[in-house]
């Protein structure tokens, strides 16, 4: 059986991810899931944006696409609709996906594409140094919101179904073991499938915020495993020192799943049966 | 024997690309291109193909770009607006060598400027819309017939360069139409991309250049696992930001285009002994070619030169060419664009003269044919 270090790029190494930053550890729950499905990933395209997140692609041997910012949709929907036999993942990040991608986010959700998007939410834009994203809960400092976030921030997982996600859940860096069986399903899933998956950037979020050093952050995390077990537990609510809350409470697990037709099987594209599940 | 039809340009841009085995168009609605999308719309899927209608610009070129990557041939087409939306693609698929074709219907700018009359103001977009050092591709046809020809060639070098190609022309080549008996290319004319060098595995650089300049990237899914991204990236299209590394990319991503223009040579018409010449592409060198008729009836040497290959420029080529000249007046429906070139390649003692014209209305045979007593002309060289 393949194990997920034979699947990466040894060559690419060292990373650049920043210790404590929760990304590696997805990373890794990622490539088990692949290595249980694959011998090798000839036939697995990663396509990523601009990013922390978007950056692990290159350390995976597949066929890993690096795109433009807030755009992988866009890449894998046409690599998807021309080579319909591959199974398209999209890594993209909080401000890629939900910010500049927005858009395309939420229409790919809506032609259903047989993809899996993976969104890194940690929060923050951690490669340009902290700024404020969408997904900064209000009152969080962030290098752009030095008096406190004064927006709203999204609900990427509710935006997805709403938007017509087939599948919609929500894991965490802190339970890989938990997202490792969100991420199969979501590969499983025939249809736009769309993973949140709680990070963290301990660098620049947890440091303007006081939140702690190392893996502090990634520590606040923390649920029992009797919630877990009841797969959409609830989440901590994480405060700063000061006593301002800079995470909502949010539901884990799969949080909705239904069948309908894909854009590939609307297309009737030749080749799409092929693709394993 | 082809069958003889009454057909627009757009409609001759949408049957030459099937014709040149288009298999994925991902576009957005725009005036006034919007016909391309909406004949392959219908006939690409017939061919076996995917047509899809994307969210925007930016998504159309990035699925387009995606679609390339797995094998096919793929294009999109817009105007003005979309053009712009399309720069960041535009240079990612340069850097990344993803061939692909951008058709550009050119409208009145800017912004969303007068949508449906005729421009040929994204001329210098074409060249330098993108951000960064980069060679580019554009091509302008002046007829129906040749926007079908010309777009199996722009089909044929982005394939064979691995470069995004632009395929420009004004709102009257798009939607005028003319009696032609298309010709499809045969199976010999269509150019295949370059074939990877060596086998997949650890020692595979799919970023290796061949001979040409050009990198040897197999299709995702090919049994080749390969990196690509919009990074500067080494042969292994690993990310680098090593100074002369990128330094070299640049030069050789400019550099592979250099076979462009001598592959599709300018139309010189009666240029032999011209000494007062036009240069005009697109819908404006039909009308020069009735001054010059009119301008040799009256015992003028004139002659018209028309570029269709607007970028890249080969200025020695251009510089012989023009050689003869003494006086040469470059028309266009913009404020003067492609004028710099033409200036910039010809010796002081040639008078260049800009005529540009802006407002959406096309440039008519009389004005062109009364340049040539105007004494009152904007002088380029002269400023």
């Amino acid at each position: 059986m393949t194990t997920a270090k034979e699947l990466l790029r040894h060559e690419m190494m060292p990373h650049i991810l920043c210790p404590g930053c929760g990304h590696g550890i997805v990373m890794n729950a990622m490539l088990r899931v692949l290595a249980k499905r694959h011998d090798n990933l000839d036939q697995v395209a990663l396509v990523a944006g601009i990013g922390c997140s978007s950056r692990i692609v290159g350390y995976v041997d597949a066929n890993t696409l690096h795109t433009t910012h807030g755009r992988a949709l866009t890449f894998a929907t046409g690599l998807k609709l021309a080579r319909p036999e591959l199974e398209v993942i999209v890594v993209t990040g909080d401000g890629d996906g939900l910010g500049i991608g927005g858009n395309h986010l939420i229409h790919a959700a809506r032609r259903n594409v047989d993809l899996t998007c993976l969104l890194f939410n940690n929060e923050t834009y951690g490669m340009t140094g902290g700024q404020l994203a969408p997904t900064t809960v209000k009152q969080a400092f962030t290098t752009t919101s030095p008096r406190g976030n004064t927006e709203p921030n999204f609900d990427a997982a509710a935006l997805a179904k709403a938007a017509g996600a087939s599948f919609v859940a929500r894991g965490q860096a802190y339970r890989p073991d938990v997202l490792e069986e969100v991420m199969e399903r979501a590969l499983d899933h025939r249809g736009f499938s769309f993973v949140e998956v709680m990070t963290d950037c301990t660098e620049y979020f947890g440091r303007k915020n006081a939140l702690g050093q190392g893996s502090d952050l990634l520590f606040t995390q923390s649920r029992s495993d009797q919630d877990v077990s009841r797969d959409l537990a609830d989440w901590p609510t994480l405060r700063t020192p000061q006593g301002w809350q800079v995470r909502e409470t949010q539901p884990l697990g799969v949080l909705h799943e239904n069948e309908r037709p894909t854009f590939e099987e609307s297309l009737g594209l030749p080749g799409y049966s092929k693709r394993e599940v | 024997m082809a069958k003889r039809e009454l057909i627009s340009g757009n409609e001759a841009c949408a049957l030459g690309a099937l014709a040149s085995g288009l298999r994925f168009f991902g576009g957005y609605p725009i005036s006034p291109s919007s016909e391309i999308s909406e004949i392959l719309s219908s006939r690409l899927p017939r061919a076996g193909g995917v047509f899809v209608q994307m969210e925007d610009e930016m998504a159309s070129l990035g699925s387009v770009i995606g679609a390339s990557l797995g094998g096919l041939r793929a294009m999109t087409a817009t105007s003005g607006p979309g053009f712009t939306l399309m720069q960041e693609h535009l240079g990612y698929a340069s850097l990344a060598e993803i061939p692909c074709l951008v058709v550009d219907v050119m409208r009145v700018g800017p912004s969303t400027g007068v949508p449906t009359a005729p421009s040929q103001g994204d001329v210098m977009q074409a060249r330098w819309g993108s951000h960064g050092d980069r060679g580019t591709v554009a091509l302008s046809p002046a007829s129906v017939e040749e926007v079908y020809n010309l777009t199996v060639h722009a089909f044929n070098i982005a394939d064979r360069l691995r470069t995004p190609v632009v395929l420009m022309f004004d709102e009257v080549i798009g939607h005028m139409r003319e009696g032609v008996e298309l010709t499809p290319p045969a199976p010999e004319d269509l150019w295949a991309r370059p074939r990877p060098a060596g086998a997949p595995g650890p020692d595979f650089r799919a970023y290796a250049p061949n001979e040409q300049g050009v990198a040897q990237l197999p299709a995702f899914g090919d049994g080749y696992r390969f990196h690509v991204t919009g990074l500067f990236h080494d042969e292994r299209g690993y990310p680098s930001t090593n100074p002369d590394l990128v330094r070299q990319t640049i030069e050789r991503l400019e550099r592979k285009l250099d076979p462009i223009p001598a592959w599709l040579p300018p139309e010189k018409y009666r240029m032999s002994d011209a000494d007062f010449v036009y240069v005009a592409y697109g819908a404006v060198s039909r009308v020069a070619r009735e001054a010059v008729d009119r301008l040799r009836e009256q015992g003028v040497a004139a002659g018209l030169y028309r570029p269709r290959v607007l970028w890249p420029v080969d200025e020695a080529a251009l510089r012989k060419d023009l050689a003869k000249a003494r006086t040469v007046v470059v028309a266009e429906m913009n404020r003067g664009q492609w004028v710099q070139v033409v200036a910039q390649a010809l010796p002081p003692a040639t008078h260049v003269v800009s005529y540009g014209k802006t407002g959406g209305e096309p440039v008519t045979t009389d004005e062109l044919y009364g340049i040539a007593a105007d004494l009152n002309l904007r002088s380029v060289k002269s400023s």
